[in-house]
């Protein structure tokens, strides 16, 4: 078991390795193949005005002119041992883990990267709570009521819900529950948990439901199919045999067996979440790590990028550890001796 | 009804009247179960044999209500256990009779045993439903259970999974489990089918055994002549959902009446006879139960429909007392299926 861990957290930190070069790569290995100079991609931080003087400096300053495997290691050496940046006149110092500085504000990206962490990491597990209990729930009472019209109803919702579109349910609940209601925040607005924890509910309870509205109607689609195929297993039919009321049947026989594929789901959403839920922040204006990213794009600025892109991938590989090792405790069969 | 106030004089321990189970599907209505009577006493083992698909399994599996949580399924007739009606008694009630007064094993202990919980866990859950009991109680009679039945280091082993242990001590567990509140009834479907030929005589006899020890009633269910040979005081064949001959198992063996069972006891392999020799098949295959032929069920498969008459093809034969407590469903005459038997059918098995 030790060993498994240790050779598959070797593997997570390869994957990262890999994940990085290939963002670093497509910022610079790609314009540079269509035929982009270092002083080309430069111009996009300077002012509109600047002279190509000025661009070259810019180039210099930023690293560019350097060779590609050069700015990598310079890179990877940042993150693992810190390193020295030149802010115009001053040199300043970034310890490990070094992200760099954005090339526009000239800010080191981890503090940005710490600060907007949090919000992500709110809206993910209020979500995935509000998705798993709604989605489980409802896969199982629409498995037991099979054909009828409830599992007609729910089914129908849940279509819905993995079809809709979040900017489409998030304007919509915004439009209903925030400026006609009342009863939520407009979004633009996140309040720490250490701070006010009532108000950091208040704010995020919109993003939280749109959220969960999208993965709940999955949950509820891949439950009702599990319990479906579980119910008719034979050891169902022993539980019963013994004499076990229905609800135990139903919970300790029944949805134990068909958890599996929904706590692998359940890892890698998560995964996936962590690293920015970017369609929900963008729709709510939440300073999460997913508007982070889409912000990081649109100005080109390769330090946030690649920040974002490795916290994201990190989440990822992390998530499909933990999964791994969930499965050995869920299903003693493939418990290695 | 003038025997209710006496039950346990006036009634068999298991009492079975006209029991028909039905299944609604998409392609019809599947007759599983079509107006069976039967009953057994406490001690004595009752095996049921047909051929696959002729309603054994659906007719156990409504002795113990089974058929409840199936939202296609109907019941109706009789069914007394211990001078109670368990047909239209109410859920919770039947509930708490399973696995205490009655219990059953099935064909494939490892699709019946759930796979993420421990063999012990299962046993433990068994008897603590019908026991108010602390778990470390409840673990001491699981290792009990399992060393009853033949499970070797059964202290350690109550902590395997099932895909730890062989098929043939999969069943025993499914056995300790099925034993481990004391029922007054066991069915056993197919208890051996799935095991290999040298595990199964030892599950035979470890059913039997234990019967005399519980001194319980045991339904044995099987396609399997030879098991029935083995351990049933009676024995009901079935077949397309009808009890078509029923008696002891020595009138049954000694001089069986109806056309399916010589069918039957021909396929039965012998060792004292050459494969080729050996096998006298039934020709052709059992009916869907959804479309049944009519009159007797069995009419396209039986070589003796010609010689009644057409009443094989067009009337259902009822179930009559041919000899003393031997019963038999069938057109031909009792005199005529006796000659026969003895003339035909015996000289050639
Ligand atoms: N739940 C069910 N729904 C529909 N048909 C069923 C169901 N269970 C059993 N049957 C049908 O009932 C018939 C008898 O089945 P069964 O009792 O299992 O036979 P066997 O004698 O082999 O045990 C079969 O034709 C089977 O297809
Ligand atoms: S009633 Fe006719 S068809 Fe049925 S078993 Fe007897 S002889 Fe054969
Ligand atoms: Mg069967």
């Amino acid at each position: 078991m030790a060993a498994f861990v240790v050779r598959r957290l070797l593997g997570a930190i390869l994957m990262l390795f890999i994940v990085s070069i290939a963002t670093f790569a497509i910022f610079f290995l790609v314009p540079r193949l269509g035929g982009a100079t270092a002083d080309d991609l430069a111009s996009r931080y300077v002012g509109k005005s600047a002279g190509a003087a000025q661009i070259h400096q810019m180039a210099e300053k930023l690293g560019f002119t350097d060779p590609l495997p050069v700015q990598y290691g310079h890179f990877v050496t940042g993150l693992v041992a810190g390193t020295d940046y030149s802010t115009g006149p001053t040199t300043v110092h970034c310890p490990a883990p070094c992200f760099g500085y954005s090339f526009i504000t000239q800010n080191p990206v981890l503090p940005d990267l710490l600060d907007r962490l949090p919000v992500t990491l709110s809206l993910a597990a209020g979500g995935a709570t509000i998705w798993l209990v709604f989605g489980v729930a409802t896969g199982v009472l629409s498995a037991l009521r099979k054909g009828t019209v409830f599992d007609r109803a729910a089914m129908g919702v849940a279509l819905a819900g993995v079809s809709l579109p979040i900017f489409f349910t998030g304007l919509l609940s915004l439009s209903i529950f925030s400026y006609t209601l009342g009863v939520a925040a407009p979004g633009n607005s996140y309040t720490p948990i250490t701070e006010n924890p009532l108000l950091w509910a208040y704010d995020l309870i919109l993003p939280w439901f749109t959220l969960a509205f999208l993965y709940a109607a999955g949950y509820a689609r891949l439950t009702r199919a599990g319990m479906l195929e579980t119910m008719n297993e034979d050891f169902i039919r022993t539980a019963r045999a013994k004499g076990l009321p229905e609800r135990t049947v139903v919970v300790k026989h029944g949805l134990r067996a068909a958890l599996t594929p929904i706590v692998t789901i359940f890892g890698l959403d998560l995964g996936l979440l962590l690293g920015g839920a970017v369609l929900t922040e963008s729709t709510y204006s939440l300073p999460g790590l997913g508007k982070y990213a889409v912000d990081a794009i649109v100005n080109n600025d390769l330090p946030k990028v690649l920040g974002v892109t490795l916290i994201a991938a990190f989440f990822i590989v992390f998530a499909n550890l933990i999964v791994d090792l969930l499965y050995a405790v869920i299903d003693p069969r493939v418990r290695v001796a | 009804m003038s025997d209710w106030w006496n039950p346990d004089t006036a009634r068999p321990f298991l009492d079975v009247r006209d029991l028909r189970v039905r299944f609604t599907t998409d392609d019809g209505v599947v007759k599983s179960v079509d107006g069976l009577t039967c009953s057994l006493e406490r001690g004595r083992t009752l095996g049921i044999v047909g051929e696959s698909g002729s309603g054994k399994s659906v007719s156990s599996l409504a002795v113990m209500g089974l058929h409840r949580t199936a939202t296609n399924a109907s019941v109706s007739g009789e069914i007394w256990l211990d001078g109670e009606e368990l047909v239209s008694a109410d859920d919770e009630h039947v509930r708490r009779l399973r696995g205490k007064k009655m219990a059953m094993i099935f064909q494939d202990p490892l699709s019946a045993m759930h796979p993420y919980y421990t063999v012990g866990d299962q046993i433990i859950e068994a008897y603590r439903i019908h026991h108010q009991v602390t778990r470390r109680v409840a673990r001491k009679h699981a290792v009990e259970m399992l060393g009853r039945v033949g499970i070797p280091r059964p202290n350690s082993r109550v902590d395997d999974y099932p895909h730890q242990f062989s098929g043939g001590m999969r069943q025993r567990a499914m056995i300790a489990m099925a034993l481990s509140c004391d029922p007054e009834l066991l069915i056993a479907d197919e208890p051996t089918t799935a095991l290999d030929v040298t595990v199964q005589a030892q599950i035979l006899d470890l059913i039997r055994d234990l019967q005399r020890e519980f001194g319980s009633a045991v339904v044995i269910i099987t396609h399997d002549l030879g098991v029935v040979a083995e351990l049933a005081d009676d024995v009901l064949v079935m077949y397309a959902g009808r009890c078509v001959e029923r008696g002891s198992a020595e009138a049954i063996f000694r001089s069986p009446a109806h056309p399916y069972t010589w069918g039957l006891l021909g396929s039965m392999p012998r060792l004292d006879r050459e494969r080729s020799e050996r096998l006298l098949p039934i020709r052709g295959t059992p009916p869907s139960l959804i479309n049944v032929p009519g009159g007797c069920a069995f009419h396209p498969r039986c070589g003796y429909a010609d010689l009644t008459g057409g009443a094989s093809a067009s009337e259902v034969p009822r179930l009559t007392e041919d000899q003393a407590r031997h019963w038999v469903a069938c057109h031909l005459g009792a005199g005529q299926r006796s000659r026969i038997w003895h003339d035909e059918i015996e000289p050639n098995l």
